[in-house]
């Protein structure tokens, strides 16, 4: 699409078995932001698709204007085809400047489909979004596993999009005084195109055990050098214990000592901002440290003084963390 | 049924060598040198998955990248890994793509080596990782897909597949032609044998300058690009630690009067005071 556009900074919030995930709040929180440094304020929009969508005006809440409801029972669940036809002729219709997408695994396959059929540019997985002096989205994306960033614009072609990483924004905040409309779309048109190539059968929601990540104040993290699934039951011991919860790297994931890879923090993982990540037997890879870099205070356990996670490290202790473990346990236990 | 099957693989500097890329001071330029060039590594699983879709139902793996020249020699380590034949897509035309001219010249390469009935792709490349082009390139081909697969089935002309997503997966069917781009998790890559090396050598590997493939030259390269990149930096993400040193028991009574001072509770945790029993 061409440059001039009617306007509007655009949230597709992702809704999965009816529910909202919370990375469409820390968007739209974004999106206020945006709305001030732009050089004529845009209407703040949320888009929904799905069939039935829980508290919908929490959106409202978080700083959408417009909140636009697009259900029909063929989009209960996310197709990448039909959910792409839909928002494609939303798009058109209306014409947003910008349109940003949570990272999610959802985000991450729909924002490339639209960039293609709108011939538009996707900056991915963005960790922060701005509006520059030419009044242009700069999206700042994360290369070589964080270890480089570079800012990414979309000049020539409509809409900017980007996604962004959940949780690398931080905490959403409440607008003051929400006041929002909501307009219902009629999707029938665009889901008459739709060939049902692709179908989407079920959902499979895998509990979680313990404490989300996001939620944590204090994250026990460790690496590959814990060394068994014997001693990772150590960190467990000592992340109940302090009210926190387990993160892991990733050959942590390999070794399978953690059940879920949700559990991952980095760049192919989650981005955490604990208050206090105290990390055992991990070397600090660019690919990890991406992910966490934005915590509170950070120790750090290990065995080689010359670890790179020591460099982003406000704590460092050199020794072995099977020990120290051990130490803080009983200590905590006041045994 | 026997299936012509793709797989998209992209050299790329190698991760474990990440910490030591920097930022030229003065030409703002990325400096990689003495980083060796490897297959991204979740590529080998989307080569591993075609292999055994291919053992499982016969027809023939096609390995395909849009690189320079030099990527001949990432290319002849697939066709040792199993993979018969391949085509290395390369000219300066090319160059300065971002995903959606990537994946225009990748669709253009394979409708020239095709058709395919089923393409794989890694879910994200370690260098880049916009984990963009699998799905964009889906849309150029005008074929199904599904990003992030944790598992698959091929059935009559047809898939079943998982489609991994944070605390859980979706199952679709998704009829062919089609791409999946897979996870690492999907399968463990096999080892190339000694016996694998010897055939490469004689399999087949064409090469696709951008006067071979049927293109328009609007959406090639830094033209066809929508995205333009401006600044790169390095963020400073250095903290200046103190190390804690004494007998294990003496860091242990640090760390508890750290995590009080950080504002933690142990009180409610049951956590005595230093010396208090
Ligand atoms: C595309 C891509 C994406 C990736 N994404 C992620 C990601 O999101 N998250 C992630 O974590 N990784 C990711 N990785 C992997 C990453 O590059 C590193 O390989 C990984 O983070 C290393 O994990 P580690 O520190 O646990 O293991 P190692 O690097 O092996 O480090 C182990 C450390 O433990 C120390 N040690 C050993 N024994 C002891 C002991 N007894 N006591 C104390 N210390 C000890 C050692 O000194 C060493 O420093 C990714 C890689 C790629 C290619
Ligand atoms: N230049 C390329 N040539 C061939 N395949 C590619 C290329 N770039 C990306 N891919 C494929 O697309 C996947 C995702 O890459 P990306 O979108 O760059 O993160 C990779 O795992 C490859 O399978």
């Amino acid at each position: 699409m061409t440059a001039k556009t009617a306007g509007g900074i655009w949230v597709v919030a992702e809704q999965v078995a009816g529910r909202i995930n919370t990375v469409s709040y820390e968007l739209l929180s974004k999106a206020c932001a945006l709305k001030k440094q732009l050089k004529s304020p845009e209407p703040v929009v949320a888009v929904v698709l799905g069939k039935a969508v829980e508290e919908i005006e929490q959106l409202g809440r978080f700083g959408a204007e417009e909140i636009i409801t697009v259900f029909a029972p063929a989009l209960e669940i996310y197709q990448n085809d039909t959910y792409a036809l839909v928002l494609q002729d939303l798009i058109t219709a209306r014409d947003p400047s910008l349109v940003l997408m949570g990272a999610t695994a959802i985000g991450q396959d729909l924002a490339p489909v639209l960039g293609a059929r709108l011939k538009t540019g996707v900056a991915a997985h963005c960790v922060d979004v701005r509006i520059n002096e030419d009044n242009y989205l700069v999206a700042v994306v994360p290369a070589f596993g964080g270890k480089v960033l570079g800012d990414i614009l979309c000049p020539n072609t409509r809409p900017q999009m980007a996604t962004l990483k959940p949780g690398v924004l931080g905490k959403p905040t409440t607008v003051s005084e929400p006041s929002f409309i909501i307009t219902n779309y009629d999707p029938s048109c665009s889901l008459q195109k739709d060939q049902g190539r692709i179908k989407a059968l079920e959902v499979v929601r895998q509990e979680q055990t313990g404490m989300p990540l996001e939620e944590a104040e204090v994250i026990v993290i460790g690496g590959w050098g814990i060394g068994s699934q014997e001693n990772w039951t150590l960190l467990e011991e000592l992340a109940s214990l302090l009210g926190g919860a387990v993160g892991c790297t990733r050959p942590v994931v390999d070794e399978q000592w953690v059940k879920s890879e949700q559990q991952m923090i980095g760049t192919s993982g989650k981005s955490v901002r604990p208050k206090v990540y105290l990390g055992f037997a991990l070397s600090g890879a660019t690919h990890h440290v991406c992910g966490m870099k934005d915590s509170g205070l950070v120790i750090s356990v290990n065995k080689d003084a010359a670890a790179p996670i020591f460099a982003v490290s406000d704590l460092r202790i050199v020794g072995d963390a099977k020990t120290f473990l051990t130490a803080l346990i009983k200590r905590i236990k006041g045994k | 049924m026997s299936l012509n099957i793709a797989v998209c693989i992209k050299p790329v500097p190698d991760p474990d060598y990440y910490d030591k890329i920097t930022i030229h001071p003065v030409k703002k330029t990325i400096t990689r040198e003495g980083i060796p060039t490897i297959i991204n590594p979740v590529d080998k699983n989307a080569l591993e998955a075609a292999l055994q879709v291919k053992e499982q139902f016969g027809g023939k793996v096609s390995v395909i990248t849009m690189a320079p020249p030099n990527a001949e020699e990432n290319l002849r380590e697939m066709l040792a890994m199993g993979a018969d034949e391949a085509y290395l897509l390369t000219d300066r035309a090319f160059a300065g793509a971002d995903t959606l001219a990537t994946s225009y010249t990748l669709a253009q390469g394979l409708k020239k080596a095709g058709p395919f009935d089923l393409i794989f792709t890694g879910t994200e490349s370690a260098d880049g990782a916009t984990s963009q082009v699998p799905a964009q390139l889906a849309e150029w081909l005008d074929v199904t897909h599904l990003w992030n697969v944790q598992e698959f089935m091929v059935e009559d002309r047809a898939l079943k597949a998982k489609m991994g997503m944070e605390n859980g997966y979706i199952n679709y069917f998704l009829q062919m032609p089609a791409l999946l781009a897979v996870k690492r998790s999907i399968n463990k890559p096999r080892y190339t044998s000694v016996m694998g090396v010897m055939k490469a050598k004689k399999k087949p590997l064409t090469l696709f300058t951008a006067a071979d493939l049927e293109l328009n030259p609007e959406l090639l390269g830094l033209q066809g690009s929508p995205t333009k990149a401006g600044a790169v930096f390095t963020p400073s993400m250095a903290r200046k630690g103190q190390e804690l040193t004494g007998e294990t028991e003496e860091i242990v009574e640090q760390l508890i009067q750290v995590l009080r001072g950080a504002g933690l509770n142990l009180e409610t945790l049951n956590v005595n005071e230093a010396g208090r029993e």
